[in-house]
């Protein structure tokens, strides 16, 4: 049992969670993930990336997006309540060198998963830009975080509602352009703006690195439900990853066998959310009888 | 695979038979011999396909005692030596055949802690029953004493009477021992080193215990319940189990000596990654390991629909790849799970299959369709990346291999496409790599597989490996086995340290 110290809300669909996880805690290192069951009957095991940590109080920050029946459910969950099941670190800590200059690049929720890795990336000397982008400004997060620890920050949204209106890859391309290119890229969000990045980065020969988030359950090595294809051979995202060179991975394979189960989750996520209307009409309709 | 289901008696006749063999003074062989080998009495195969609950339903008291009077009580008792934990098999025998279960039970458990569990899933033709002094005079191995049921006629009666008799527990040594799995070796060795009055905790990855017997062995073969009561068992014994706790990642492996004061640790921790075939497509939709395939059913639930939150793929003509048990677990797990038409492809014929022989035939029972001496060559796929068939080739059976089986020679020519929507791929396990890659002390071979000795310990001190992790992919009772010798080992090291 993982007892939920602190809850934030960061947006409509993002949820920012403080979870007691001392061991945990003590463990992790940039790039590593958890496994989450809020229940241990019925739930469903989700990988969560690890946004920070805190071994002395024994805390671990996770911050997900509701997508699915799982994600929802957590979302549920109050500062107190307690999660039953949280599992890790899981799969390998990011290689972390005085590479020079890095480029980290964040989607939507792969802000929190980059911020432990800017933090280490600056630690160990490097110069650090961080390309964070979102749908629209509410969605995009961390940027206070990212703010203290890179020498360089840009903010795009897709909508122009929150600085440059573009695609994080056109910063990316603009500074791979700059001489000298960028030495590491560490692109991390959707799967879709990974894949970009990616074919942003390969005609500059810039390394770039892409941390992926497949579908998991037990997170050791033993389902391999997880497997990516890269470079041509098969790996498993928790035991070989989850980072990987993001030029070698076959990006349309993994996005269609991240849609094994899309129909069902879409079900799922429009059945709460109807779920969540009728709740709502139900309490108005209450409070006007009560004459509030 | 006949003589299952040979000799049928009624209970009348049943009954009748006992009364009169138990009012003779003195038994010959050859009375002994006539009577028939008692059948199981299943779930209608109609019935199961459509329910989790187990298939077979054990012995009833007469249908015992009437079988444990089968045996000879030869002297020689091969028997004994066909078990992986040397159970005193005639001598528990001969008590069920007076009805006394408590006797029986205690003979089990001098050396065998999980007889619920080894009743059920045992390959009992391949070690108990193969040599069976009955079964070769009447030259069937089907016709041997049928041990694997009674086993579990005992461990089950037992039960039933809520007379679980706990093993005594020697005073506390002040040490403490560390069991890294809690699957068949890991519960073994629990049980053995707490008898010692050692203290013991448990840490699993899982958010439940019984490692292979809750994730992959379903519902329908060996119920959870039974499971879940060995480890409560455990506890009440004053084991304590930490779950959620991968040791080498949420806490390294030497951390438990040096900052936990452990004095000894048994890594059980099981097979680890899925074995694929390397042949294109295996990475579409609709490619499934068993292991993940059978972990969502059985630990996950998903059967459960309405309340489970992990989705199952929704399959209606699956291929199951592999001959052995968990090849019948995936197919006939698919079948229940709604799938209009399972095949078992497999390279080899039914006499090859490395399953157990009476899983083999209740997947035969309930319509699980066998394409033996054939196997893929390409899993085919579509613009979508869904899975739509495979491209086969035949094969006959030529000289016997290495492992005395008639190797499998693919027929030139013979490639051909079958539809198919789902692919699950049960041919076995690598090992997992996680303990070794975070603790380089831990010596391995090239396979992965923590190198140990004799005793079961391996290159640190103060650390002992069984099961999988050591065996690569075998049994329940063979990973039992091994927890033995280690548990000895551990509580001599112990005793001396």
């Amino acid at each position: 049992m993982n007892k939920i110290i602190a809850k934030e809300r960061l947006s409509e669909e993002v949820y920012k969670i403080v979870v007691h996880a001392p061991w945990i805690a003590k463990e992790r290192k940039a790039g590593q993930f958890v496994i989450v069951q809020r229940d241990i009957d019925y739930g469903e095991r989700i990988p969560l990336t690890i946004a920070d940590a805190d071994a002395q109080a024994g805390t671990i920050t996770l911050i997900f997006q509701t997508v699915g029946e799982s994600t929802h459910r957590l979302a549920e969950l109050e500062k107190g309540d307690s999660i039953q099941a949280v599992l890790g670190p899981l799969g390998n800590p990011t290689h972390i060198e005085q590479f020079g200059w890095v480029v980290g690049v964040g989607g939507g929720i792969g802000a929190a998963p980059l911020y432990p890795i800017a933090q280490a990336m600056k630690q160990a000397g490097n110069r650090l830009t961080i390309i964070l982008g979102a749908r629209t400004k509410e969605l995009l997060i961390m940027e206070e975080e990212m703010r203290a620890v890179a020498d360089e920050l840009i903010l795009v949204t897709d909508d122009g509602s929150y600085g440059t209106k573009a695609l994080v890859t056109e910063p990316l391309k603009t500074l791979c352009e700059r001489s000298p290119a960028p030495d590491l890229v560490v692109a991390i969000g959707p799967p879709i703006m990974m894949k970009f990045c990616a074919a942003t980065t390969k005609p500059f020969n810039v390394p770039t690195l892409a941390s992926l988030n497949t579908i998991m359950i037990d997170g050791t090595g033993m389902c391999g439900g997880c497997r990516v294809t890269v470079g041509g051979n098969t790996k498993f995202v928790c035991v070989d990853g989850p980072e990987f060179d993001a030029h070698q991975v076959d990006w349309d394979n993994m996005l269609k066998r991240l849609s094994t189960y899309k129909n069902l989750e879409a079900q799922h996520h429009a059945l709460y959310h109807e779920e969540a209307c009728k709740l709502n009409a139900a309490i108005q309709e209450a409070e006007k009888h009560a004459g509030l | 695979m006949n003589s299952y289901y040979e000799n049928k008696l009624t209970t009348n006749e049943e009954k009748a038979l006992l009364d009169e063999l138990l009012a003779k003074e003195n038994l010959t062989p050859k009375d002994r011999m006539a009577i028939p080998v008692q059948e199981m009495p299943v779930q209608d195969p109609d019935a199961r396909i459509h329910t989790m609950s187990e298939v077979a339903l054990g012995y009833t008291k007469t249908q015992a005692q009437l079988e444990a009077l089968r045996c000879l009580q030869c002297k020689t008792a091969p028997c004994i030596k066909g078990c992986p934990v040397n159970i005193n098999i005639p001598a528990f025998i001969a008590k069920i055949a007076h009805d006394d279960i408590q006797g029986a039970a205690a003979i089990i458990r001098e050396t065998n802690l999980l007889p619920a569990i080894c009743g059920r899933v045992c390959p009992q033709e391949k070690q108990c029953q193969e040599p069976c002094t009955l079964g070769k005079s009447l030259k069937d191995v089907g016709k041997a004493v049928q041990i694997g049921r009674l086993e579990r006629y005992v461990a089950d009666r037992e039960r039933a009477q809520g007379i679980i008799a706990l093993p005594d527990i020697a005073p506390p040594t002040g040490k403490k021992v560390a069991i890294v799995g809690s699957g068949p070796a890991g519960l073994t060795v629990a049980a053995d080193v707490r008898r010692n009055g050692h203290e013991v905790v448990v840490f699993e990855a899982f958010q439940k215990g019984g490692g292979v017997m809750v994730y992959g062995i379903p519902e329908f073969r060996l119920p959870k319940a039974i499971v879940q009561e060995e480890i409560s068992k455990l506890e009440k014994m004053g084991v304590r189990f930490e779950y959620n706790t991968l040791i080498g990642k949420t806490r390294p492996l030497m951390a438990l000596f040096d900052e936990d004061g452990f004095d000894a640790v048994f890594l059980g921790v099981g097979a680890g990654l899925p074995k694929f075939m390397n042949i294109p497509g295996e990475n579409l939709v609709g490619v499934f390991s068993a292991n993940e395939y059978l972990t969502r059913a059985n630990l996950m639930r998903a059967w459960d629909t309405g309340r489970a939150a992990t989705p199952l793929f929704p399959s209606k003509r699956v291929a199951v790849l592999g001959g052995g048990n968990v090849a019948m677990d995936a197919a006939r797990m698919a079948k229940r799970l709604g799938a209009e038409e399972v095949h078992v492809v497999y390279r080899r014929t039914r006499d090859e299959m490395p399953a157990r022989a009476e899983e083999v035939a209740h997947a035969f029972e309930e319509g699980i369709l066998f394409d033996f001496l054939s196997n893929p060559i390409e899993i085919l796929g579509n613009e979508a990346g869904m899975v739509t068939g495979l491209r086969l080739l035949r094969y006959s059976l030529g000289e016997p291999d290495a492992s005395g089986r008639r190797s499998p020679v693919p027929i030139p020519g013979s490639e051909h496409d079958e539809i198919f929507d789902t692919v699950i791929v049960a041919l076995g396990n690598e090992s997992n790599p996680l303990l070794a890659r975070t603790t380089p002390e831990l010596a391995v071979d090239k396979h992965g597989h923590i190198i140990v000795d004799e005793e079961q310990r391996t290159s640190i001190e103060g650390v002992w490996a069984g099961g999988d992790i050591v065996l690569g992919a075998a049994t329940v009772i063979l990973a039992m086995g091994e927890g033995r010798r280690a548990a000895a080992s551990i509580n001599r090291f112990l005793a001396e340290h």
